[in-house]
Formats: structure tokens, C-alpha cells, sequence
């Protein structure tokens, strides 16, 4: 009922609801002993050096949606040095209402949470509630990392939108961790028992399949999506593909189990099923994690993380913000324009942007017309250099 | 001495070093006879008791109370965890047929498998007993390893042609619906009964 629900809300996709934040008030957070800042409710660019705490800004924006860090999950040492205490302040416009957001952290004393003056009880009610998708250099672990990454990603998305998705994997994840300690149980007891290894073949079929299939129907909305968003990137010039492995694909999974048996003895662990799925990236038929250049891995994970951004707009209802560290860094010229010009369609939310270079972000946003708000970031200290409506 | 005393204590479950200090210090301010009185009775419940041969609950002698008692309805055998869950039974007072205590759940990961158990002396005993057993009740949690050891056992018992039933679950009584969980308000809406049931009752 859930999935016939989701795929409902991606056909007749309303016109997301405009969410996006106004003020960001800083206390004591990293280097920012205090700062107060007004925002463009279109593009909001943060240019400096190295070091002068322009991934800061984001990354104050980023508790405000998630209540953590998304560098560092220590949160007292985002505290600034010799300090005993931050504060993270931002106000929000949503449906022309204004919200109030505050993330206050003592040393010593929990994390303090409040949306408009109420604290919450548990944060698990506010995450989502503000959504926002970062793109970040260390998102290139989609692609070079390993296979459990891209399966995260991938988890991550269908569990926004299916419940029992989530319920599946938790079963699926606990039935084959107690399957492993059974099969290195025997090897030390150096005794057998079919019945006993049966019962969790059948778990892990009953929930392995109902997650493959669910992987297997999101690749089929997600894929179409993916590509839509590579083109614009590249101009149209590369063909890019991306393909979910999987060996449930090839066969009958409780077959598979049947006959891996011998096999998960010897290597005391389950070789078989969908922990070991894995997603490839393709550009001209040719994997991007060993032949891509930087700038197109770069230019797969911005397609990879726009889509994903599509799909929470579309469950969430609103655009959510997006943020980009840094990823002016190695994509060309024409790619960058190609992007933002994607971004500021208005079916695209509210944007932030780092980058070294100040000149180039003011020609840019120049040249695409767009409203835009660009701040010059100075070790702890910002000014504001040019808004153009 | 006093060392050792506490050594001793702490190793109880629950029972961390200061607390362990507290009691060794209570004892001493005791009687000699109020101490020897304590570990008389420690010495006698690790040498007088011990499992009943029949379901494995604690017992005094070869069958256990339950076992013995001619009042009991032998074609009823609840099948639960451990002595704990014996005793949470007998307190609701609802229950008069036999038990059979396995002495844990199925759970690698803890190092437990299905031979660490007393499943195979309670498949000899539906299988001596096949024509007097009317139902085998499972009592077990529910989370997954409950799950899993019930589902075991049903593959065991199947081949004796005995009714095997699960304890019901669902809202806990005296609860409100709005603060179910999915899951259980989930079940409770399947696994509904007559109304009629709930009257009797």
C-alpha cells in the first residue's frame, strides 16, 4: 500500500511548497564568535580562502535540518576553542509562515533543540521536517568507496518514502548477522544441523526478496531521473549508465541459498543475497570508479545527488535547500553554468554556494540572471559584497 | 578476608563493587547466627535444588510441583524461556496445564543454538505422550530471536500432528491506542477477536 502510494505522489507531483532561510545567527560556533546574516531566498554564495570557515556556514545550516554536524559527530568540538558554549539561530519562511529554529550545545549538557520557542523531545521528530540535500567532496565515496556506501545511499532514499522497506532491512540485517554466528558455530563445534541453518535461510528469503524487488522498482523511477540530470550537466555529450547488480537478478534467491550452503560453511558467512548488491557506474560503457576523469566522477555524484534531491522533493512535497561545498573544483566552466542554471529553475529551493574564487562567482550569477546574494568570508568575519534581484 | 568477601559479592549480576562493600559491611554488624542462618540456606539452594527430569523447572525432587500435582491438565504444555516466565504465568492464575522451561532462545550471536536448549527432550515428550497432548502453547518474547526459536519448534513439533498455538499479542491492556506502536496496532488489528471472547473472559 506504501509503494502504491509513493509511486501516486511521483506521477501527480504537486508544485513544491518554497521553504527557505531567512536569518542565521551564530554564537561561539567554530570560528564564528558571533555573526548575524541576511539571506537571498534564491542563491546565497560564500567566497574566501582556505580556511576562513566558509564550509562552516554550511555547515550551521546543515544542523538546523539534521541537529548534527555533518563532518564532525562530536558536537561539543564544533564548539568554538576556549568556549563553553554554541549557538546556532535561523529563522525560516514556509508557506509564508516564519519558523523559528535554535540548536544550543553546553559542554557537559545535552543538546538543546527548539523549533519556535518549544523544545523537543526527541530530534528524531525534527529531522525531516526541514529537509536539505549537501553536496560535498566527501560525497566521492559514493563512487570510489565500497559497495555498502552506494547501498546506503540507495537505502536511504527508498526509506524516506517506504516504511516497510526499513522494516524488511532491519529483519533482513539481524536475520543474517544470527546466520553468520550459526555457521561459524558449527565450525567451531564442528557439527552440522540443517534444521537449525533453515530457519534463517527463510528469513532471509522472505525479507531479502521484498527488498530486492523494492531496490529493483526504484532503479526503474530513479534511473530515467539520473540521466535527465547528467545530460544537462555534460550538454549532452556523454552517454552514462548506472546498473544495479544484484544475484537475485539471475535466479531463484531460495535456490541461490540452497545451493551457497557448502560454500557459507567453509567461509563461515553468508555469500549469497542482497547485503551483497552493489550499483556500477557507467560512462560510454566504461565503469566511471576506474576510467572516469575527476571532473566526470565529479559530475555523476552532482547527477547522482540532484536526483536524489528530486525524490525528497517529491515525498516531502517542498524544495528542500540545497547546499553545495565546493564543487567548482575540478568541473569546467561550462559545467558550472550548465548547474547553476539547472538550480535556479524554481522548481529548485533555496541554494548555497562555496567558493575560492569571488570574481568568478560574480560573473557567473551575472550572466544567469539569477537572485543572488554573494558574501565575502574573512577568517570569522563576513561582508556582503553584492546582492543582485 | 573482608577482600574477598566483596570479591564475591560483586560478582553477582547487578551488583557493582560499592555496592557489594555495603552488604559484606551489613553482615558483619550481624548476629553469627543471622550470617550462618544466610549461607546455610545459599549452601541448600545450590545442593537440594535441581531441574525437574520431566519440563525443567526448578524442583526439590526428580518431577517438579507442577509435574506431580494430579489437579494439573497434562494435555496443555506451555513452552517458555526460563523460571521467570514460569512464575509470571503461575501468578496470573489463568493457566493450570503443564510447562517446559528451554532455558533460553536461539540466538548465535549469544552463542546459543538449538542443542544448547531443551528441544529435543521436549519433542520426546510430545512424541511419548502424542495422544494425551491437545495443544503445545508457545510463550515466548517477540522479538526476533522468540520468533525464530517459535518458528524452529513448529518445524519440530509439525511431524506429531499437535496443535501448536502462539500466545496472542497486541495492545497491552489498559493501554491507549494512540501510543501503540505501528507494529503492534498493526497485529492487533489482524489478529482481532469475537467479542463475545472478550466478555467471557
Amino acid at each position: 500500500m506504501v509503494i502504491l502510494f509513493a509511486l501516486k505522489f511521483f506521477t501527480f507531483a504537486r508544485k513544491p511548497v518554497f521553504m527557505h532561510l531567512l536569518k542565521l545567527s551564530l554564537f561561539n560556533f567554530r570560528n564564528y564568535p558571533e555573526i548575524s546574516l541576511e539571506f537571498s531566498s534564491k542563491f546565497n554564495c560564500f567566497a574566501g580562502n582556505n580556511g576562513t570557515g566558509k564550509t562552516n556556514l554550511l555547515e550551521a545550516i546543515y544542523y538546523l535540518s539534521f541537529c548534527k554536524s555533518f563532518s564532525n559527530p562530536t558536537d561539543t568540538q564544533n564548539i568554538m576553542f576556549g568556549q563553553d558554549m554554541f549557538m546556532i539561530q535561523g529563522q525560516y519562511k514556509v508557506n509564508g509562515q516564519e519558523d523559528e529554529l535554535y540548536c544550543g550545545v553546553k559542554r557537559q549538557q545535552r543538546k538543546v533543540f527548539k523549533r519556535n520557542q518549544k523544545e523537543y523531545e526527541r530530534l528524531s521528530d525534527h529531522i525531516g521536517l526541514y529537509p536539505l540535500v549537501l553536496i560535498s567532496p566527501g560525497d566521492a565515496q559514493l563512487i570510489l568507496g565500497g559497495s555498502d556506501e552506494r547501498r546506503r545511499f540507495i537505502d536511504g532514499v527508498i526509506s524516506q518514502y517506504n516504511h516497510d522497506y526499513l522494516h524488511h532491512l532491519l529483519n533482513y540485517n539481524k536475520a543474517l548477522a544470527q546466520r553468520n554466528a550459526m555457521l561459524k558455530m558449527f565450525a567451531e563445534r564442528r557439527k552440522f544441523d540443517a534444521a537449525s541453518l533453515e530457519i534463517y535461510d527463510e528469513l532471509m528469503i522472505v525479507h531479502g526478496q521484498m527488498i530486492f524487488e523494492e531496490r529493483k522498482r526504484f532503479f526503474d523511477d530513479f534511473l530515467p531521473v539520473f540521466n535527465k540530470y547528467y545530460g544537462v550537466l555534460s550538454g549532452g555529450t556523454e552517454r552514462v549508465n548506472i546498473e544495479y547488480q544484484s544475484t537475485l537478478i539471475e535466479s531463484d534467491f531460495a535456490q541461490q541459498v540452497l545451493e551457497a550452503r557448502d560454500k557459507d560453511l567453509i567461509a563461515q558467512y553468508s555469500t549469497v543475497g542482497i547485503h551483497k548488491d552493489d550499483l556500477t557506474f557507467f560512462i560510454h560503457d566504461v565503469p566511471v570508479k576506474r576510467y572516469g576523469s575527476q571532473g566526470q566522477q565529479k559530475s555523476f555524484l552532482i547527477a547522482l545527488k540532484l536526483a536524489q534531491y528530486t525524490f525528497t522533493r517529491d515525498i516531502k512535497g517542498f524544495s528542500p535547500i540545497l547546499l553545495f561545498d565546493d564543487i567548482f573544483d575540478k568541473l569546467d566552466e561550462n559545467r558550472v553554468e550548465q548547474l547553476m542554471t539547472l538550480v535556479s529553475n524554481d522548481t529548485f529551493g533555496q541554494v548555497f554556494v562555496t567558493d575560492t574564487h569571488l570574481e568568478r562567482l560574480e560573473s557567473l550569477f551575472k550572466k544567469i540572471k539569477a537572485e543572488s546574494r554573494i558574501f565575502s568570508v574573512e577568517a570569522g568575519d563576513i561582508s556582503k559584497v553584492s546582492t543582485q534581484h | 578476608m573482608l577482600q574477598a568477601a566483596v570479591e564475591e559479592f560483586s560478582r553477582l549480576p547487578g551488583i557493582g563493587k560499592k555496592t557489594a562493600l555495603r552488604l559484606v559491611l551489613h553482615l558483619l554488624k550481624q548476629d553469627q547466627e543471622v550470617v550462618a542462618r544466610f549461607s546455610d540456606s545459599m549452601l541448600r539452594l545450590r545442593q537440594e535444588v535441581v531441574y525437574c527430569r520431566q519440563c525443567h523447572n526448578i524442583s526439590d525432587q526428580d518431577l517438579c510441583e507442577i509435574c506431580r500435582s494430579p489437579r494439573r491438565d497434562a494435555s496443555l504444555i506451555c513452552v517458555v524461556e526460563d523460571l521467570r516466565d514460569v512464575i509470571a504465568i503461575e501468578n496470573t492464575g489463568q493457566y493450570h496445564g503443564m510447562f517446559h522451561v528451554l532455558g533460553g532462545i536461539i540466538s548465535p550471536m549469544d552463542g546459543i543454538g538449538p542443542s544448547d536448549l531443551n528441544i529435543e527432550s521436549l519433542i520426546e515428550r510430545i512424541a511419548k505422550h502424542k495422544e494425551n497432548i491437545k495443544e503445545v502453547i508457545l510463550a515466548l518474547s517477540t522479538t526476533m530471536e522468540g520468533d525464530t526459536t517459535n518458528f524452529f519448534l513448529f518445524r519440530k513439533i509439525k511431524p506429531y500432528d499437535v496443535k501448536v498455538s502462539v500466545i496472542a499479542r497486541g495492545i497491552a491492556i489498559g493501554d491507549e491506542l494512540e501510543y501503540a506502536d505501528e507494529v503492534t496496532l498493526g497485529r492487533s488489528i489482524i489478529n482481532r477477536t469475537p467479542y463475545e471472547n472478550l466478555i467471557k473472559k
